[in-house]
């Protein structure tokens, strides 16, 4: 460990490294985490099937890109296969647990993410697959610095996409509707708006959301059927971080966490990447809870 | 009318029962250990879950930190560590005396260390609510199998072996059998003693409305943490069985198993019904039926299914199977239904 920190003192040069390339991982993280801020904020539930729908996304552009698609159009056509499935498990299970206790719905949500990586396991095998963007290699500071095409492609698409969805929110009718019921869903109900529609809009559009950063994950990264929990608990932490529905806040903190991951993952090594992103979640709600505490009188 | 059955008939039936288990199903003895153990995980994660309202996916942490305190302990007590390293786990057999030995002094270790991390951590992570609480526990279990999984102390990604079963001590099987009951057995005897005092008065006071129970003038960070440190207690000194059972300690397939014993107890207790002393025990046999033919016939397949199971349980039946029973025939239970009356929970079955 201390060797590694050692490097990245004496070649500083490596840290630039990191941290571009921890950036621009951050902005897919950024899209994952701005869908679970918008399904918690509209309909109060902790989607944990959140990381299954970004690695099927992966899953749905390899497929197509192994049917000879090109692997950009990936992004669209896992927005769109997302939604579809988006929907049909907002009607099956999500619409009978939006007004219930949250834990029941984290209960059903994590059910729907087990029963998605077997299934996806069994659908695509349990390969770690990846796709070949095609795209070539940027050098920087005397070929020091590597930056690959493809991560910043993603990187300017997953920000596009993030505006456009915001633009979606604040200009269309629907999102307005989304916007309301986030508010007050039975205020939304006496004005008219049918807010079981909503809420499957904002599911599957959240489904969506992660279907398409699943396609940059996949060209960027890799996926593979049980990988999906890091990219829940990682939107979890962005949220929590950022607040709901602070989506300025969710960019800063997704880029934040993409920087510190990668940081992490060369220091400590790549065998405790995993567990640095966990024992971060425990870390950052203790220290949330520790700051909460000081403005209450508590008994200890 | 009340519950028709009175204590002495009821004990009398489970132990005879318990008996006559092994010996009418030879083949299945160690399949019936793991159903106590499941019985036992179940009861344990329902003084979270169910008494005080605090559901944690976190309890496996002290299920995998006892499996690996009891192994640590029988390793050192048994075999020179080089030694140990170079035969990379074909091990001498040790006798039965020095293994029961091994196993007390492992077991104490673990209930020890466990209760230790159980007041350590809960004080810090006890005081977050609700779905803040949920996750955080979550990451916890994962957390500790990937730092476990990176520890070469503990044999690291490849996993560690327990001593080979002795001669002597008749059947595997038999043997956890019965440590696994007298567990239950233990742990279910302390609840009720707990329930049925002010500490289980004060656990479901948190759960009913934490705020107002603060303001009454109840430590909740120390009474939940206490009730942490009982869960942690048992599933320590279970895990330090567990590992012996098993044979090979796996970081996250078998000590910090948070997808399947992790959420497998949050299940069993509300199958059964959360929040009733009878109500996990019921949860976890069914359970454990339907989960072992779930590997058997859907192998494959299995996780689907279980989650089709968990959602259907959640969706359709979270009153559990203690609650329809609850709800349906209510003079069963031996009080007359209250809207209000939720903190009385732990006392159904008594005569």
């Amino acid at each position: 460990m201390w060797d590694n920190i050692n490097v990245l003192v004496q070649a500083p040069i490596f840290n630039v490294q990191l941290l571009i390339d921890g950036v621009l991982i951050g902005a897919i993280f950024a899209l994952a985490a701005y869908g679970m801020a918008l399904v918690w904020g509209v309909m109060n539930i902790i989607n944990i099937a959140q990381g299954e729908f970004v690695i099927l996304g992966g899953f749905v552009t390899w497929w197509f890109t192994v049917q000879g698609m090109n692997p950009f159009l990936g992004i669209p056509v896992s927005f769109a296969v997302l939604f579809v499935v988006g929907w049909i498990i907002y009607k099956i299970v999500i619409r009978r647990v939006v007004d219930q206790d949250l834990f029941i719905s984290i209960l059903a949500t994590f059910g729907i993410s087990i029963l998605l990586q077997q299934l996806m396991n069994v659908m695509f095998d349990s390969d770690v697959q990846t796709v070949e963007s095609g795209l070539g290699t940027y050098f920087m500071f005397d070929d020091t610095v590597t930056i690959t095409e493809i991560k910043v492609v993603g990187f300017v698409l997953a920000l596009v996409l993030g505006a456009v969805i915001v633009t979606f929110m604040t200009k269309s009718k629907l999102g307005q509707a989304i916007r309301a019921t986030a508010q007050n869903a039975r205020a939304a109900r006496i004005l008219g708006i049918n807010t079981d529609r909503v809420y499957a809009v904002t599911y599957s559009l959240n489904a969506a959301i992660c279907g398409a950063a699943g396609a940059l994950v996949v060209m960027t990264w890799n996926v593979q059927a049980f990988q999906g929990l890091a990219y829940t608990v990682r939107s979890f932490m962005i949220v929590v971080v950022a607040g709901v529905g602070n989506l300025p806040a969710v960019v800063v903190s997704a880029l934040g966490l993409g920087a510190l991951e990668n940081f992490a993952g060369f220091i400590l090594g790549s065998e405790f990447q995993m567990a640095f992103i966990f024992s971060l979640l425990v870390v950052i709600l203790v220290w949330r809870n520790f700051r909460l505490k000081k403005h209450r009188q508590v008994l200890r | 009318m009340t519950w028709p059955l009175n204590n002495k008939v009821l004990y009398g039936t489970i132990l005879t029962l318990t008996i006559l288990a092994p010996i009418l199903f030879p083949n299945y003895q160690t399949q019936l250990a793991y159903l106590w153990l499941m019985v036992l995980l179940a009861m344990t994660w329902d003084i979270q879950g169910g008494q005080s309202g605090y559901n944690s996916f976190g309890n496996i942490v002290f299920f995998g930190i006892g499996m690996y305190t009891t192994a640590v302990v029988q390793r050192f007590m048994f075999y020179n560590f080089d030694e140990y390293e170079k035969t990379a786990g074909t091990l001498d057999s040790i006798s039965a005396s020095d293994y029961v030995l091994s196993l007390v002094i492992g077991g104490a270790g673990s209930a020890l260390l466990c209760v230790i991390v159980a007041i350590v951590l809960g004080s810090a992570v006890l005081g977050l609510r609700g779905h803040y609480f949920a996750i955080c526990t979550l990451g916890l279990s994962i957390a500790a199998g990937e730092i476990a999984g990176g520890i070469d102390f503990i044999g690291a990604g490849s996993g560690m072996v327990t001593p080979v079963f002795p001669d002597g001590l008749g059947d595997k099987g038999i043997f956890f059998y019965i440590i696994f009951f007298v567990l239950v057995a233990a742990c279910h005897f302390t609840l009720k003693k707990l329930y049925g005092g002010r500490f289980g008065l004060a656990l479901n006071a948190i759960r009913d409305d934490e705020d107002k129970a603060e303001a009454m003038g109840l430590r909740t960070t120390r009474y939940k943490a206490v009730a942490w440190a009982v869960s942690a207690f048992y599933l320590g000194i279970a895990g330090g069985a567990m590992g012996n059972l098993i044979g090979f300690i796996d970081p996250i397939a078998t000590a910090f198993a948070g997808p399947t014993f992790g959420v497998w107890m949050v299940l069993m207790a509300i199958l059964g019904g959360k929040g009733t002393i009878w109500g996990p025990i019921i949860g976890a046999m069914v359970f454990h039926v339907t989960q072992e033919l779930f590997w058997t016939y859907l192998f494959g397949w299995q996780r689907v299914a279980l989650g089709a199971m968990i959602i259907a349980i959640v969706v359709f039946f979270p009153q559990g199977i203690m609650g329809f029973i609850r709800e349906r025939w209510p003079h069963l239970m031996g009080h007359t239904v209250d809207e209000n009356q939720t903190a009385d929970k732990g006392k159904e079955g008594a005569a």
